[in-house]
């Protein structure tokens, strides 16, 4: 399936600001950013950090307190929240898959009361299955205590994706997950985001998650205070302050890492007769250096997709490579 | 023993008055329960919609258990007098408080991350409430209906007290029907409670919702 229906539209962020009754401080204060269509942002920080505030603040579930957000430029305040929220996908962590309905009856919600016409429903409710991987077939017959944790995740996003909405909203969707079936669902989005191109504020507390999900990282501190919103790499090369350092960890530079891959860097040549299995190019540096220390070498033949070798990766290529800083991209709006 | 035995003596020789007392005595419980399932479903459901009000769904409940029936038909009869009415009454007041409190309960337990996510997905409050909310609570909601339903056929016995006819006229009057006419009588008021629970506890399988049925009841659930 392309990119069909509707297109990605951009969210703006416009002094957006939620204080709770009765709470002294804001949870979000004068939110401003700017998510470019199609992108993923992920919204991340400590709990308590008004990520998810600002998230719902998008498909109003929470009403800002002050300041505005624009979808394609119109203010969401403007919009009747039902017919508006609609048009927003929406995960989250625990599921809400509705217990009592099938598979296909879950994923055909939205549709249903958008007033689709049945057989429209029923092609677009088995092309989503497709999509996520679960055979309509298969699964569609099924109730949702009858899939396993990642499958139920995966009719979470295809309930979601629906009626093709522009903007997708997911908090934390992958949080409860094992880590294994967690790494999975974050490579299955990744691919899914390619064909579907939706813009999606994804929340995370977890910065891998995040460095690998994220086109742009927006990281909020307690208070609801955005401290930066950069590219991941900008982030893990160039943290804004002390906060955003302690927060990404010490291992920042390990993390940064994964960002690059070893056939971007100028390799030296490759020799005649490799001792060692070569690297494949488009493993990233962090693998190359776990591979570089378990084999006691300093030095790795690095061979492409077809298996040719094309030159040889050093421990002192990637030292260089990982104090290069980082171009920059994006700033906080 | 003999007393016993003679009972169904006493029901072949009287089926006609049985039966026709027994109609009399299911037609007083039926307009009492629908009575208070039309005032008490709604009005539980809502609250439990709302997620407030327990507390007085609750309180209501409690101070309900606690009123002794014959009192209330005893209080009644200085307000409305003897008859029909003030049995109905009677009988509604007792019949509430189950419904009312299963039905909030039942629709204040259904998970709140549905809701949410019903919300969410731009669901308006009535598609919540009718497509999310009831289906999930229609078992509790039906255990509720069903206590009220025995509670009322149970008690309707006592509307002889104050001319509200039924079985009861004969259970009160052993003068009239000797004792083995009392107990074929309480026989009968037994046999109808039973009976219309294990009606309301089949439909109550029927109106459970496929996808949850597994989820408790036989433990073949795979989460």
């Amino acid at each position: 399936m392309a990119n069909q229906g509707q297109s990605a539209a951009e969210i703006v962020f416009d002094r957006a600001t939620k204080v709770y009754r009765g709470a002294p401080a804001p949870a979000v204060d004068e939110l401003s950013m700017t998510v470019p269509a199609g992108e993923i942002c992920v919204l991340l920080g400590p709990s308590g950090s008004g990520k998810t505030t600002a998230l719902t603040m998008v498909n109003r579930l929470v009403e800002p307190t002050s300041g505005d957000i624009r979808i394609d430029g119109v203010s969401v305040a403007e919009q009747d929240a039902t017919g508006l929220r609609r048009r927003i996908g929406y995960v989250i962590q625990q599921i809400g898959l509705f217990p009592h309905m099938t598979i296909e009856e879950n994923v055909a919600t939205v549709p249903q009361v958008l007033g689709w016409k049945r057989d429209r429903i029923r092609d677009r409710v088995r092309e989503l299955l497709d999509l996520v991987g679960l055979p309509p077939r298969e699964y569609g017959g099924r109730y949702p205590a009858q899939l396993s944790g990642g499958q139920r995740q995966r009719v979470g996003i295809a309930r979601a994706l629906a009626a093709d909405p522009p903007v997708m909203l997911m908090d934390e969707p992958f949080g409860a997950l094992d880590p294994i079936t967690r790494e999975h669902m974050q490579d299955e989005f990744l691919r899914l985001h390619e064909q579907v191109r939706k813009t999606t504020l994804f929340v995370s507390h977890d910065m891998d998650e995040a460095v690998k999900m994220g086109d742009r990282i927006a990281i909020f501190r307690e208070g609801g205070h955005l401290v930066q919103y950069d590219a991941p790499e900008r982030i893990l090369t160039a943290p804004a302050d002390d906060f955003v350092a302690r927060f990404i960890g010490a291992d920042r530079g390990l993390k940064a890492l994964t960002l690059r891959r070893v056939g971007d860097l100028p390799l030296e040549p490759a020799d005649a007769t490799p001792d060692t299995a070569p690297l494949a190019a488009t493993e990233t540096l962090h693998t190359a250096l776990s591979a570089l220390m378990t084999s006691g070498t300093d030095r790795l033949p690095v061979a492409d997709g077809d298996g040719r070798l094309v030159g040889t990766v050093t421990l002192d290529l990637i030292r260089a490579e990982a104090g290069r800083p980082a171009p920059h991209e994006g700033e906080v709006a | 023993m003999n007393t016993f035995l003679d009972s169904f003596t006493f029901m072949g020789g009287h089926l006609g008055l049985l039966l026709g007392k027994a109609w009399s005595h299911l037609v007083l419980s039926a307009a009492a329960f629908v009575v208070a399932l039309v005032i008490a479903a709604p009005l539980g459901i809502w609250l439990g919609h709302r997620r407030r009000g327990g507390f007085i769904a609750i309180s209501v409940s409690n101070v309900g258990r606690a009123l002794p029936s014959l009192a209330l038909i005893a209080i009644f009869l200085g307000l409305l007098g003897i008859g029909f009415t003030n049995v109905l009454v009677a009988l509604v007041i007792m019949a509430v408080p189950p419904i009312l409190t299963n039905a909030y309960l039942a629709v204040e337990q259904v998970d709140p991350d549905l809701v949410r996510a019903a919300r969410g997905m731009g669901l308006t409050p009535w598609q919540i409430l009718f497509r999310i909310e009831l289906p999930l609570a229609l078992p509790v909601l039906f255990t509720g209906i069903r206590i009220a339903v025995v509670y009322v056929i149970s008690s309707a016995t006592l509307a002889a007290v104050a001319g509200g006819g039924g079985l009861g006229d004969i259970i009160l009057n052993q003068v009239a029907y000797g004792l083995s006419g009392v107990i074929a009588a309480a026989l009968w008021v037994a046999v109808l409670a039973l009976v219309a629970d294990a009606l309301l506890g089949m439909v109550r399988k029927l109106l459970t919702p496929r996808g949850v049925r597994h989820l408790g009841n036989d433990g073949a659930s795979s989460r």
